[in-house]
């Protein structure tokens, strides 16, 4: 029997790929194809090569990646299906790298308005109950427009989606019996920007999570490993990965990130300042640039979200905002948490923009870049959520529509 | 089921427990936590027991957070130029000649950064954005040279505070920074800060 190693199985897979890849644009291809080149393609035809593994694998045809800068990187939106983001793809905004942490020596320090002032190592932590939450978590920094050629990824990459499992912040608290004046804790990350934030107590009361795993595993460096803290709702930077301190005490620190950083210009001159929660927002995925679309029947897919509760609905425009068409929900519809929607639509090869916008739970519309900057007297740099359109030309090419100034 | 229906059963089957008798026969009594907190609602002790009390050497080797008010503001004094020969060695490569701008940012106000450069942004510096003079220094002893965080001593913080604050016209060239004038210095944009008045809801802010 033909012996059939890795790389024949790569290699077989490779071909099988161009074969396919041309099959979709030019037909005459694949019938040039001889019948026994496609045998030799057809798994039915020889036992599998790959044997069971230690860990599991991406199909070799499936080229799923992060778009990085020098400060972060992007989650491919666009190629994503359902409501969570596989982990290795899980957007990344660090403030001077990822440190590497050794779990066996990594603790976590509570002081301050405490009565017990405690240090708790990671196995100590995985002591204490545990709570999970499936929960978005963006960057507010996370909005780009510009040019025609941008994806979902480019616009709006800085948002994925994980269940978070770890610690209520709240057991901890009653651990070390938070004295009553207490009203912001300091979150303080191990990593060589001591990353420093402060938080309101309540939030640590509500639901604020000190995470120790992320879907199902310890958390990825680039998340927080070993342990980070995880705010549901609320801005990415407020979420201190790499966690090794939190600090009890009666007013905010005023810390770099909390002034200088992660604040936005409202109008007036006015700087606004602890903008916590994450405004609802929803983006089409499909159809989007830079995929091409066919004409005939199209589900519009995407995801919402909002920091401040469920999605309620989600309106899908196909002519360019002129009107609205209610979109389903596809379940699970969670709390603080990216949701699916699509729509059924027949596209007739003319060429228009399709458009989404989100309904929260608390009645917020997701507004349009107009709306947003006339509230605020101008681009304000953080927690931009705006409607976004694609532009689907007769020749199927969809296009961002960039928005104007 | 959402995650919310999941914890309450879980609840409910916790008081189901309790009151069928299923209470730990050692141990003191689990109480349930709902009223304090919505996230874990399962019955729980009033504590643990878990973990190790923290020690005064740790407390003062981690705790270097310094607030608006002074605390945390360790001993030492700065002035502007012993400040400005500190920059120039440890800091000019990444934040240009007199901090007015480079690869790690300009932190200085001048004309150039406050209007802008040929159609960019003007950039935000800590003359004209930086609500608090006391997150200067805490945010360069934690952070700050980029390549080389924590290698600088409070008194090298204090003079490059010094520095920073008089570059950027708030402090005269001979004032002295410690731990007492720090926290009075007012900064041009503090007044500018207003907090998050967005509430969802119908309104866009
Ligand atoms: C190797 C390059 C480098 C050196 C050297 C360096 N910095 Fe920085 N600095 C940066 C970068 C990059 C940032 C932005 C970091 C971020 O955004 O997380 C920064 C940010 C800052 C900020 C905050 C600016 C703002 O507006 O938020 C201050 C203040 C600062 N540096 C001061 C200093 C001082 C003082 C020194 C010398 C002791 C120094 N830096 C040396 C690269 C450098």
């Amino acid at each position: 029997m033909k012996k059939v190693n890795r790389r024949t199985w790569l290699s077989g897979a490779a071909t099988a790929a161009v074969a396919i890849a041309q099959t979709a644009t030019a037909k005459a291809v694949q019938v040039g194809v001889p019948i026994d080149q496609l045998w030799a393609d057809d798994p039915t035809k020889q036992p599998g090569g790959a044997p069971p593994g230690q860990v599991g694998t991406r199909s070799p045809f499936e080229k799923l990646v992060k778009n990085p800068s020098d400060i972060s990187s992007r989650t491919p939106l666009q190629d994503l299906h359902g409501i969570l983001t596989p982990s290795d793809l899980h957007f990344e905004r660090h403030h001077n790298g990822v440190p590497a942490i050794d779990p066996a020596k990594h603790e976590l320090l509570i002081h301050g308005m405490v009565d017990k002032p405690l240090v708790v190592t990671l196995a100590d932590l995985k002591r204490f109950p545990s709570v999970s939450h499936i929960a978005f978590l963006e960057c507010s920094g996370n909005f780009r427009t510009g040019k025609e050629t941008l994806s979902p990824q480019d616009i709006c990459g800085l948002t994925s989606q994980s269940e978070w499992t770890g610690v209520s912040l709240a057991t901890l608290f009653r651990e070390v019996g938070v004295r009553p004046g207490a009203s912001w804790f300091l979150a303080e990350g191990g990593d060589a920007a001591l990353m420093t934030r402060s938080i309101p107590v309540q939030k640590g009361w509500d639901d604020a999570i000190i995470a120790y795993a992320q879907n199902g595993e310890a958390l990825r460096p680039e998340q927080g490993y070993p342990v980070r803290l995880f705010l549901p709702g609320w801005e990415g930077n407020t979420s201190v990965k790499w966690l090794r301190r939190i600090e009890l005490g009666d007013a905010p620190w005023q810390t770099r990130e909390e002034t200088s950083k992660y604040t936005e210009a409202v109008g007036d001159g006015k700087i606004r300042q602890f903008s916590f929660d994450i405004d609802a927002r929803s983006i089409i995925t499909f159809p989007a640039y830079p995929a091409p679309v066919q004409r005939g029947w199209i589900e519009i897919r995407g995801l919402a979200w909002s920091g401040r509760g469920t999605i309620e609905r989600v309106e899908i425009s196909t002519d360019a905002g002129k009107s609205w068409q209610v979109a389903t929900l596809q379940q699970p519809v969670l709390d603080k948490a990216h949701t699916r929607f699509r729509l059924l639509w027949h596209w007739n090869g003319d060429e228009t923009e399709i458009m989404s916008r989100a309904v929260d739970s608390t009645g917020y519309v997701q507004p349009t870049y107009r709306q947003l900057l006339d509230a605020r007297g101008g681009n304000s740099g953080y927690h931009m959520n705006p409607i976004t359109a694609w532009q689907i030309k007769r020749d199927g090419r969809v296009l961002h529509r960039p928005e104007i100034r | 089921m959402t995650n919310r229906t999941c914890w309450r059963a879980g609840f409910l089957l916790g008081v189901v427990g309790l009151m069928a008798g299923f209470r730990p026969t050692t141990g003191p009594p689990l109480t349930s936590s709902a009223q304090t907190h919505s996230l874990d609602t399962i019955p729980a002790p009033a504590r643990f027991g878990f973990g190790r009390p923290a020690t005064t050497a740790e407390l003062t080797r981690l705790d270097i957070d310094v607030r608006p008010d002074g605390k945390g503001l360790p001993a030492g004094a700065g002035t502007a130029e012993r400040g400005k020969a500190i920059f120039a060695t440890k800091c000019a490569t990444c934040h240009g000649v007199g901090g007015t701008g480079g690869l790690g940012g300009a932190l200085v106000t001048t004309t150039m950064t406050t209007t802008g450069v040929a159609g960019k942004r003007p950039e935000k510096t800590i003359g004209n954005y930086w609500p608090y003079a006391t997150t200067v220094f805490d945010y360069v002893r934690r952070a700050m040279p980029f390549n080389e965080p924590g290698s600088l001593t409070d008194e090298e913080v204090y003079h490059l505070t010094a520095y920073l604050l008089h570059a950027n016209g708030i402090i005269d060239e001979k004032a002295t920074i410690t731990a007492q004038t720090l926290p009075t210095v007012v900064m041009p944009a503090q007044t500018l800060f207003i907090p998050d008045d967005r509430r969802g809801g119908s309104e866009i802010r």
